[in-house]
């Protein structure tokens, strides 16, 4: 390996420079302009999103470790980016409106956002657990300041603390089980860690260690029991954040988790492969009937994401290039319902309304059929009816299940799908059923709209036609390190 | 294939509701008249359309007919494949038919938010049509859930008392059976794959396919829950009465006319011809809740205050006697099976509209406040007379074809059955005549009734189609025999290959007699 960087280096990680720049870019305009000047400065971050997206696009088909052995540059990461980076494109599109009435400080959001997607991209790009580990903070303490934007509002500074101190105490149990493997193999590169774990006797440190890295990443992705933060913070936080956390986050886990399982500790698949099935199982359930309860929206909507973590962790228990697959597919998809749904709430928001309440939506239908119909869309896409965009993700993680043998998780997934629709149709009721509720009237900025039609579009499009997505998916796949190891692996057995 | 299609009949066919839906959706609310206008016209040109099913469909040609195939989702093996057989095209015509009769029947019956309403009911007629001629699974699966949606709109906003009860009952009793139904056709799929190595939804390529046992015992577990949900079996009967009590007129008809073939077309399209092992397998358990659905429905009926409840009764009876006919696995019991899923179209959509257009003027369902109706109501009884008995099986009516026709095919196989079935058919006629003889008879006790304006135009011709096939299918079945000739012959090679080389009637009867 060379001692030094390279030009190429830098090269490769055009993308994560040019956003680097333009965050800083956002910090100096945000000084430079006046308050009234302020809606500019989010179309300046979606500008400096788009140009990272295009400078992405050329490493579509790349496949290269650069700087010395740190990060992978490959389908996989180039999969993930795209997702990070449409996440933050429609959250801060849905952001300006919420911005302007709830007087935050606009240039501190922007840059925080974009430095929370910068740790993302990282932690989808490293291959080495010094890497991750470092993309991972950049991204969480970015995460902790947004919730607590709201300095005002009491719940949004609990959720902060609560979210600061579990999700320390979490990386610090993370870190703990990342340096025991670091202890036992000699290296921190995942893909000389499987090789240098193949060849060892299997020692119960090692399955310490393993526990500690499920227990962390398990708190990433909001897996149950390691979910208990994410109710509180998520209703807490400002809404476009909570969005933003529990689709961009959660992606980057995923990311994370895979990358860590797959790619460096494909040999003890055997021993991850239950205990994610348990997790998913656990979470998946708990997740759905928590929300069936809820009466807050947003609230829900965090349930309801824990139970999606429980059903793309299908994906991870699979283990096949089919489940990988389902899984990227899944996240993909699910950042046009999840942040669809969200925009709806964000844009109930008026000076005089929270909005997040299940009766604030009470007759929308009335008002506002077209939020209304854009709502009930994301509503049956996040219980996975078809023709929407969440049917064919819930199908590509069933199939992925069959095929590896995992039928009960199947049955255990779609009958928890069955059950989610109960609390999705709920929201369905208040739109469709109820009686309006008084207020000012909603308006959605043009942000909002552009925000809302990608979403819709997205969740509409991919769920009729399907076709693109699922070939760039598949491509992306095929070079990924997880999948090969986890060929040999089986072979090896 | 050279029975392609060239012109894309069924494409027409299948999206002709959902342009007028979409159509629709930019009509002023307000103008409620020129709704309705449209969207009866929209379900006239959807059966016009239909009506080469009819006449260009080859009763001795292909299996498959107006066949279409485009790449949907390459990579996953899923085509955009539509195509029919005899079974199906007379499906996809009742469907075309009843459609426009709910259209027309809710005339007067909807007043509030009229838009939305037909645009749920033209989404629904595209789902039912999708369903019936889509010959990929994974389209298949697609159309049946898309159906949920609109109907639960249906029962959730124009239903009455306990509307959201009922509606969300019915979407999850549908909606469990058909998600384990969809891990069902997966595991067919993988096992597709695994022994021809091509990854492919076909169901025509499933048909050819034969999976082992064991496999196929889980596998028609799976794929009963879906169906029997839907048809409804006992004991998964239970959103039924609720749901058609409280639907509206047009979302009971449509419920009883079409939805229900949903279930029992899937046995017919899945169950029987890809599962025929365990399908001999499964005969008894199947009789057992067929046999228990046609008296338990019909003894429930009998006990019915409510009119709508006691025709939604009748139908769990009536689709037993279905299920009956068609796990007798014998031709004449399938044809019967087919012919009289048809029939109960007809007849209990018939009987559907005849309790909403008193509904409709008296807004109330009990059989008590009725009596004497015949008096103020004639030509309405007329009608209803007729229906009943084609619903009870007269002879020159076309529920008697359907019922000898099972009754003969279950009879080869097992006495004890077709006597317990032919008992079922005595109860149906007795709580139908006591219905009718309870509403239409005696003296007009109630005030109320007294003034009751008879059917007008409008309504009459709601019934116009259905009296003339319940008299045609009566008199001269002959054409609709010969349709489904070819997809009983389909079915039956399957289900016999199972015990070749013995004769069909005794290998079948020899087999279910000993698993007595």
């Amino acid at each position: 390996m060379p001692a030094g960087f390279s030009a190429a280096d830098f090269f490769y990680i055009l993308p994560e420079l040019v956003l680097t720049g333009g965050a800083l870019l956002v910090l100096v305009v945000d000084v430079l302009t006046s308050r009234q000047q302020r809606p500019l400065l989010g179309w300046l971050t979606v500008g400096v999103l788009l140009v990272t997206t295009l400078t992405l696009l050329p490493f579509s088909d790349a496949n290269v470790v650069v700087s010395r052995g740190l990060l992978a540059i490959d389908g996989f990461a180039f999969f993930f980016k795209l997702i990070f980076l449409l996440t933050a494109i429609v959250t801060v599109l849905m952001s300006s409106s919420y911005i302007e009435v709830e007087e935050l400080r606009a240039g501190e959001y922007y840059f925080l956002i974009l430095c929370a997607t910068l740790g993302m991209m990282f932690m989808a790009s490293g291959i080495d657990l010094v890497t991750i580990f470092i993309g991972l903070e950049t991204m969480a303490v970015a995460f902790y300041i947004l919730t607590g934007l709201l300095k005002p509002n009491r719940r949004s500074n609990e959720a902060a603390v609560k979210y600061f101190l579990l999700g320390a105490f979490s990386l610090g149990i993370l870190l703990y089980g990342m340096s025991m493997l670091y202890g036992l193999s000699g290296t921190t590169n995942l893909r000389e860690l499987a090789t240098v774990l193949a060849t060892q006797e299997r020692s119960a440190l090692l399955i310490v260690a393993l526990i500690l890295v499920v227990g962390g990443v398990g708190f990433k992705i909001a897996a149950v029991p390691f979910h208990m933060w994410a109710p509180d913070v998520y209703e807490g936080a400002p809404t476009p954040v909570t969005a933003f956390l529990s689709v961009g986050s959660k992606a980057a886990a995923f990311a994370m988790l895979l990358r860590i399982f797959t790619e460096g500790l494909p040999f003890l698949a055997e021993v991850w492969q239950p205990m994610f099935w348990v997790l998913a199982v656990v979470t998946m359930t708990v997740g759905n009937l928590a929300a069936l309860t809820q009466s807050n929206i947003k609230r829900m909507l965090a349930y309801s994401s824990i139970a999606h973590a429980g059903y793309v962790l299908i994906g991870v228990v699979a283990n096949s290039s089919r489940g990988i697959t389902a899984l990227m597919i899944y996240l993909m998809l699910y950042v046009f319902m999840q942040l669809g749904a969200f925009a709806v709430v964000v844009m109930l928001r008026r000076h005089d309304v929270v909005g997040d309440e299940l009766k604030d939506l009470s007759g929308l239908y009335f008002r506002y059929p077209v939020a209304a119909c854009a709502m009930l869309f994301f509503m049956l896409s996040l219980g996975g009816i078809p023709p929407t965009a969440g049917f064919m993700g819930k199908f590509w993680l069933f199939s992925a299940a069959i095929e590896s043998g995992y039928i009960w998780l199947a049955v255990i997934g779609v009958l928890n799908s069955a059950i989610s629709l109960y609390y999705y149709v709920r929201v369905v009721v208040f739109m469709w059923m109820r009686e309006e509720v008084l207020g000012s009237p909603i308006t959605a900025s043009p942000a909002m709209v552009v925000a809302l039609t990608v979403a819709l579009a997205g969740a509409v499009i991919f769920g009729v036609y399907p076709r693109p997505l699922f070939e760039l998916a598949e491509l992306s796949v095929q070079s990924f390190g997880g999948v090969v190891a986890a060929a040999e692996a089986i072979s090896y057995r | 294939m050279s029975n392609t299609a060239e012109f894309p009949l069924l494409s027409l066919i299948l999206f002709t509701p959902l342009v007028g839906a979409i159509v629709l959706l930019f009509v002023r609310r307000q103008s409620t008249d020129m709704i309705r206008w449209i969207a009866n016209v929209v379900a006239g040109i959807g059966f016009f359309v239909s009506l080469p099913l009819w006449f260009w469909y080859e009763p001795r040609g292909t299996q498959w007919q107006f066949i279409e195939r485009l790449p949907w989702i390459p990579s996953i093996g899923a085509d955009y494949f539509l195509g029919v057989d005899g079974f199906s095209a007379l499906l996809v015509l009742l469907t075309t038919m009843m459609g426009s009769i709910a259209i027309l029947s809710s005339w007067t019956a909807i007043t509030e938010r009229v838009k939305e309403y037909y645009v749920f009911l033209l989404l629904l007629q595209t789902g039912m049509i999708g369903a019936f001629v889509a010959l990929d699974s994974l389209l298949f699966f697609l159309f049946w859930e898309v159906m949920l949606v609109p109907m639960y709109f249906l029962i959730g906003i124009w239903g009455s008392d306990r509307r959201l009860y009922s509606a969300i009952k019915f979407f999850l009793f549908t909606l469990v059976g058909s998600v384990v139904m969809l891990l069902g056709i997966l595991a067919i799929y993988f096992e597709h794959q695994a022994v021809t190595g091509v990854y492919s939804f076909d169901i025509t390529r499933f048909h050819e396919l034969s999976l082992p046992v064991d496999l196929q015992w889980w596998v028609f577990l799976a794929l009963f829950l879906g169906f029997a949900v839907k048809v409804p079996m006992f004991p998964f009967h239970t959103w039924l009465p609720d749901a058609h009590t409280d639907a509206p007129t047009a979302g009971s008809v449509i419920l009883a006319a079409v939805l229900l073939k949903m279930g029992t077309y899937g046995f017919i399209r899945f169950s029987l011809p890809i599962l025929p092992e365990a399908t001999v397998e499964f005969v008894p358990m199947i009789i057992s809740l067929s046999i228990i659905g046609i008296i338990y429905g019909a003894l429930v009926a009998l006990a019915q205050r409510d009119w709508k409840r006691l025709v939604a009764y009748s139908s769990v009876s009536h689709m037993g006697l279905v299920m009956l006919g068609m796990f007798a696995l014998t031709p004449v019991g399938i044809t019967g099976s087919l012919i009289q899923q048809f029939n109960h179209g007809i007849s209990t959509g018939a009987l559907f509209l005849i309790v909403g257009i008193v509904y409709e003027r008296r807004h109330t369902r009990e059989i008590s406040e009725y009596g004497g109706l015949s008096k103020v109501m004639p030509v309405y009884a007329v009608i209803f007379l007729i229906m009943t008995l084609s619903s009870i099986g007269l002879p020159t009516l076309n529920g008697f074809i359907g019922e000898i026709l099972i009754l003969q095919g279950v009879f080869v196989v097992n006495k004890m059955w077709a006597a317990v079935a032919a008992s079922g058919i005595v109860l149906g006629a007795a709580y139908m005549l006591w219905l009718y003889q309870r509403t239409m008879f005696g003296n007009v006790d109630n005030p109320k009734n007294e003034s009751l304006p008879d059917l007008n135009m409008r309504e009459v011709a709601t019934f116009v189609p259905l009296l003339v096939l319940a008299v045609w299918i009566g008199l001269y079945p002959a054409p609709f025999l010969r349709r489904l000739e070819s997809s009983v012959t389909h079915v039956m090679s399957r289900v016999n290959s199972v015990y070749a080389p013995r004769n069909v009637e005794v290998g079948v009867s020899g087999l279910l007699m000993r698993g007595q």
